[in-house]
């Protein structure tokens, strides 16, 4: 009954959830989990009856022979057996849920920086050009993508938890992980070991796609986007507040790579890595409060700015499509 | 307590008209109450008697599980709704902290240490510990640390990092002073935690009656044993991870620095080390309270005594072969992982085992279902549950998912809530009569159980849920829809029945049975010698049986009456002195008659002086901190001058029934010999992990020197030979002394002073004379510290070297009555090998081998 119960509740909206698996990993993780638990339940209920019925509903004493056997039948052949066999299929099941991806040969390899509170991604082919962005990932369904994860300062965990387990990122580390995605669709990451004040707010959007939807992104992210262009008056202003001290726009002056790319932001399925809709209206409220709207993160707060003002970068920035 | 003390120091009225017989029991009794009176007054405190320090330990630590107990509730109230704004991202990450770090250090192993000195020498038939001044410098540092921790979140300066303290969050400026605070006053507290497992393991080996042999010891002290020596060897290498975390934090010193050579995994590997040892340090204990209740109620001796002590050695020692468990997602190799792995899932055996027992004695016995086994009962539910979902965590691919996951808050939860909270419940119902003849209240305890067994489970058991679905630890809000908002609300909502519960227990312990009648002696018919105790007395033991069974009140008749009587052996304290049996560490054979420490104020001015050490490096105070430091150096010694080996009056005193015994011993014999050897083991292995440390840099870099120069092979190598030469003379000045050769043992002790000075100075000399920058990468600091650590304990040396001269000199040191020089030469055996493998490591290895 508590299963069911278990089961109906999980089906539920789980973006972030491990047992609705949409990859390779996940699946056989659930599947793990499931067997697990249902064994658990009959062994804790187990105990527990025995339990209740040697401390009240039992009316005849037994011996202390027979006592003894109940240590050695319980306490040592029933633990033995279940753990051999657990064991052996964990065993069993580790290196086939993380194979070698190819690591530099690898037909897709991401490289995630993680900082405090940001991720930057870095799509990497072999052959072609780099395309940077930040606080997404983006993966082509069917194909086993490699992650090569380091940190910029703290150590944080790299976390999708629909389509595998975590894998901590490590300063002075470089720690590698492949997931690979079954089903399309938009899941959430998030950081997973406590790095700060905004270790909470520290997720990102996950959207699998079909390998040729994938190509065309990568693709139009390789250059720069044509909305540098438009709404000049925000351009201007973000060139002049300084934006490009820490954050980079393709085909513009602002190069720097201390704070998130900012190439196609406009195109972002959220924008303060997972946390607001992108929208023109959340993008100026980030300008303008991002120290309260994200704890202890590096991007001051441009209080200063008037409406007009943070509506015209936020309207140009919105246009990085 | 109150009453207990005033009964204490007024003597009954005598009986006019007895027989000498009788007056002779009541003389004796007059004698030994007035020995083993508390003072009374402001001085009470100065009281350093197990049965004071024992509750006053148990209620501070009580008080400090209420505190994290109130921050748990702020926590969940904070995650009671998405998005919610009631408490500060930066207070929520200090209330998280303080939280475990406070029911991990300031409650969960301090209660048993407080449990074990309430109960283990009445329960071993003992008058006190061995050691009772230690064991009140213990408390006194306790409350010191744990008021300087808990405090800090009044001012906004609570550690806000995790209670695991990663670097590099932990070491940056982004930790503030609160990361100080831990690293410091849990020191501290950790000093006094080994202090507590020295005289627990002392107390368990010699202070037995004479009798109970090893295989008759109350499973709650072959508990207590096994884990007084895990924390011998789990709370070092934390102790030397503060350490190094510490030099990093003041002085930059890059331990765990990766861009100077450093790696933040060591830390993790020290701390968890310790970490995992520490999750079956808490929990034996508890076990160990069940295995004295359950039997009780079954009415007959445990079935399986041989299995149960089997399993809990093995429970032991497996913790320690678990800690990379934790680091599952660090990206070690898979077969390390693979290894951890199994042994993981292998510590579910002996504690299958256990539990079992406790089942096979509840079947094979007539069980009586009171209060304590209510809980006893909620124990197996909730505990069975946590190490369920223990085993599941153990398999690598399944931890990936759940690490840092709310489903490991609810695992850990049900394990230590199960495992320990629950069955104190037990034993406080179990045990409160021994505090002063009255029982706790049944009502409010069934209404209490049910409230925390449900509350307890509205609260944990959707975090299960929560976690897989995605949910990570440590986090100060969601966002809503993603599937977690009703789990949270019901986990809040059952944190509030849970701590309506516990506010009943605690409503049971302070405000009722003031006017309640005094109950029976032995109200539960136990067997073991704990419920001989008469709670409006202070000796302890009226008189020191002799023991031949398990369960001596069930087995051996009229023991109560004749122990009572005064009819077995000590039974007086003629010379004024507080006395305990010594016995042999297997058979339990009477050796001694140990004198203890009485009543002192020395060890209240000892904790507050190490104390201010402590609280004035958190500030940086160099120069309160080195005045602190000088004056608790004196006060130590000054108790060790007049407490300690002092030179007995006659050499022999009867204990009745025909016995003389010894009141002096010296060597192997002696309690002190053994905390020296504990002690040194404990050191021995916080020098063993800065060792490790050493080579572990070592693996990870391809030239860890990181192009640095070393120390060189000259002056390491005259330092070996210096201090070799002291060692000499250390075990030189012994012998000779030994053998009436006062003066040239004299001689040796000075000239081993010198000589072990001078290589101090050599050990330091080769570091400097390179010019080894400790800052500039971890090559330089792990030389620094090792050879720091070898110079150190070489001053030690030099202290202890001049003790025993003195003590010499004012003929309190004899050739009869060595003690001190035996425990000394004892310190410099494991001096040399410190200074051995110092020497070696840092001049030899890894250039000119």
């Amino acid at each position: 009954m508590l299963t069911a119960a278990c089961l109906s509740l999980c089906s539920c909206n789980g973006v972030q959830s491990a047992l609705d698996p949409a990859g390779d990993e996940a699946r056989q993780v659930a599947t793990l989990f499931w067997t697990m638990t249902i064994g658990g339940l009959v062994i804790w209920a187990f105990v527990v009856l025995l339990s209740l019925y040697a401390s009240r509903w039992k009316r005849q004493l037994i011996s202390e022979t027979a006592a003894g056997r109940v240590i050695l039948w319980g306490g040592v052949v029933l633990p033995v057996t279940v753990l051999t066999a657990l064991l052996s299929y964990a065993l069993w099941l580790m290196p086939s849920l993380r194979p070698f991806a190819g690591g530099e040969d690898a037909h897709l390899r991401i490289e995630v920086v993680a900082s405090q509170f940001w991720w930057r991604v870095v799509y990497q082919r072999p052959g072609e050009n780099a395309v940077v962005s930040a606080n997404e990932v983006r993966l082509p369904v069917g194909e086993r993508v490699e992650f090569v994860l380091s940190s910029a300062d703290m150590i944080h965990s790299f976390w999708i938890p629909a389509l595998g387990g975590k894998m901590d990122v490590i300063p002075g580390r470089t720690n590698r992980l492949s997931l690979s995605a079954t089903k399309t669709g938009t899941y959430r990451g998030q950081c997973a070991e406590f790095c700060g004040t905004s270790h909470a707010l520290m997720a990102f959007p996950v959207a699998a796609t079909e390998p040729s939807d994938f190509d065309a992104w990568l693709k139009v992210r390789s250059s720069p986007s044509a909305g540098i262009d438009a709404n000049l008056d925000g351009r201007a202003l973000f060139e002049r507040k300084d934006c490009g001290d820490c954050h980079r726009v393709d085909g513009t002056a602002a190069q720097s790579g201390k704070g998130p790319d900012l190439s196609h932001i406009g195109s972002r399925l959220s924008i303060g890595a997972g946390l607001l809709e992108n929208d023109e209206g959340t993008l100026a409220r980030f300008i303008a409060h991002s120290a309260s709207l994200k704890p202890g993160s590096q991007m001051p707060a441009y209080l200063h700015l008037s409406a007009e003002e943070l509506a015209a970068i936020a309207t140009w920035l919105k246009g990085l499509q | 307590m109150k009453a207990t003390r005033k009964t204490a120091t007024k003597p009954r009225p005598k009986k006019a008209a007895a027989a000498p017989a009788h007056t002779d029991k009541a003389a004796q009794e007059v004698q030994l109450r007035a020995v083993w009176a508390n003072p009374s007054g402001w001085r009470y405190w100065t009281s350093v008697n197990n049965t004071q320090i024992g509750l006053w330990y148990g209620s501070t630590a009580f008080a400090f599980m209420l505190f994290a107990g109130l921050l748990a509730l702020l926590v969940r109230a904070q995650l009671a709704v998405p998005e919610n704004d009631l408490i500060s991202a930066d207070l929520y990450n200090q209330a998280y902290t303080l939280h475990g770090t406070v029911m991990m250090f300031l409650f969960a192993v301090p209660i048993f240490e407080a449990v074990a000195i309430f109960l283990l020498p009445p329960m071993l038939g003992a008058r006190e510990m061995p050691f009772p001044r230690l064991g009140a410098f213990g408390f006194w540092s306790f409350l010191i640390g744990g008021v300087f921790v808990c405090g800090s979140i009044f001012f906004g300066a609570a550690p806000n990092s995790g209670w695991f303290m990663y670097p590099p969050l932990a070491t940056s400026e982004q930790a503030g002073i609160g990361a100080d605070i831990w690293l410091l006053g849990l020191s501290f507290i950790e000093v006094a935690s080994l202090a507590a497992a020295v005289e627990l393991i002392v107390g368990i080996m010699k202070c037995r009656a004479p009798g109970m042999r090893v295989n008759l010891m109350p499973l709650f002290a072959w508990y207590l044993l096994i884990v007084a020596g895990m924390i011998v060897f789990a709370f070092p290498p934390l102790i030397a991870g503060d350490l190094l975390f510490e030099m990093q934090r003041m002085f930059g010193w890059p331990f765990f620095d990766a861009a100077r050579g450093g790696d933040p995994l060591l830390w993790q590997h020290l701390f968890w080390i310790f970490g995992h040892p520490e999750v079956y340090i808490i929990f034996l204990p508890a076990i160990a309270l069940l295995a004295m209740i359950i039997p009780t109620f079954a009415g007959r001796p445990i079935i399986g005594y041989s299995w149960i002590v089997l399993a809990a050695v093995g429970t032991g020692f497996l913790s320690f072969g678990l800690w990379v468990h934790h680091m599952f997602a660090t990206g070690l190799p898979q077969i390390s992982l693979a290894f951890f792995s199994a042994a993981s899932g292998a510590v579910a055996i002996p504690t299958a085992v256990q539990i079992f027992v406790f089942i096979a004695t509840m079947l094979a016995g007539r069980v009586i279902f009171s209060t304590p086994m209510l809980f006893a009962m909620g124990v197996l539910a909730i505990f069975v549950m946590g190490g369920l979902t223990g085993v599941m965590v153990a398999l690598v691919p399944f931890d990936w998912q759940a690490h840092d996951s709310y489903f490991i808050v609810a695992h850990l939860h049900y394990v230590l809530i199960g495992g320990m909270l629950f069955p104190v419940f037990a034993g406080l119902y179990y045990y409160y009569p021994l505090i002063n003849g009255k029982h706790m209240s049944d009502k409010v305890g069934r209404f209490a159980f049910w409230m925390m067994f449900c509350g307890f489970n509205i609260t944990f058991f959707p975090m299960h849920l929560a976690g897989l679905r995605g949910m990570p630890r440590r986090v100060y809000t969601y966002p809503a829809d993603i599937g977690w908002d009703w789990l949270n609300l019901i986990s809040t909502m059952g944190a509030v029945v849970l701590g309506i519960g516990m506010f009943a227990v605690v409503v049971d312990v302070t405000l009722h049975r003031r006017n309640k009648p005094k109950g029976e002696q032995n109200p539960w018919n136990a067997g073991t010698l704990e419920w001989l105790n008469e709670p409006e007395e202070n000796w302890g033991v009226r008189s020191i049986p002799q023991v031949e069974s398990r369960y001596p009140l069930w087995d051996q008749r009229n023991l109560a009456a004749e122990v009572r009587a005064g009819k077995w052996y000590l039974p007086d304290a003629k010379e004024g002195r507080r006395e305990t049996l010594v016995t042999s560490v297997l058979d339990a054979e009477p050796e001694q008659v140990l004198r203890v420490g009485g009543t002192s104020y020395v060890t209240i001015v000892s904790a507050v002086t190490l104390g201010t050490v402590f609280v004035a490096l958190t500030f940086k105070w160099w120069a309160i901190s080195l005045v602190s430091g000088i004056a608790f150096v004196a006060a130590v010694l000054y108790w060790l001058w007049t407490g300690t080996g002092e030179i007995p009056e006659k050499d022999e005193k009867d204990i009745g029934h025909g016995i003389s015994l010894p009141l002096y011993a010296s060597g192997v014999k002696s309690t002190g010999w053994w905390a020296m050897f504990i002690t040194m083991t404990g050191d021995g292995t916080a020098f063993a992990s800065l060792v490790f440390g050493y080579f572990f840099f070592w693996t990870i870099h391809e030239d860890f020197t990181g192009g640095t120069a070393g120390p060189g092979v000259f002056w390491p190598m005259i330092a070996l030979a210096l201090f070799a030469m002291a060692w000499i003379s250390t075990v030189g000045a012994r012998e000779s002394n030994r053998r009436g050769g006062v003066s040239f043992a004299r001689m040796l002790l000075a000239g081993g002073a010198l000589l072990c000075a001078a290589g101090c100075f050599a050990a330091l000399a080769g570091p400097w004379t390179t010019g080894m920058d400790p800052t500039v990468h971890v090559y330089p600091a792990i030389v620094w510290i090792l050879v720091v650590w070898a110079a150190i304990h070489g001053a030690l040396g030099i202290i202890m070297q001049l003790y025993c001269l003195a003590r010499s000199l004012a003929g309190r040191l004899t050739p009869d009555h060595d003690m001190e020089l035996h425990n000394v030469a004892l310190y410099w055996h494991f001096m040399l090998v410190t200074a051995l493998v110092t020497c070696l490591v840092v001049g030899l290895f890894p250039r000119a081998i």
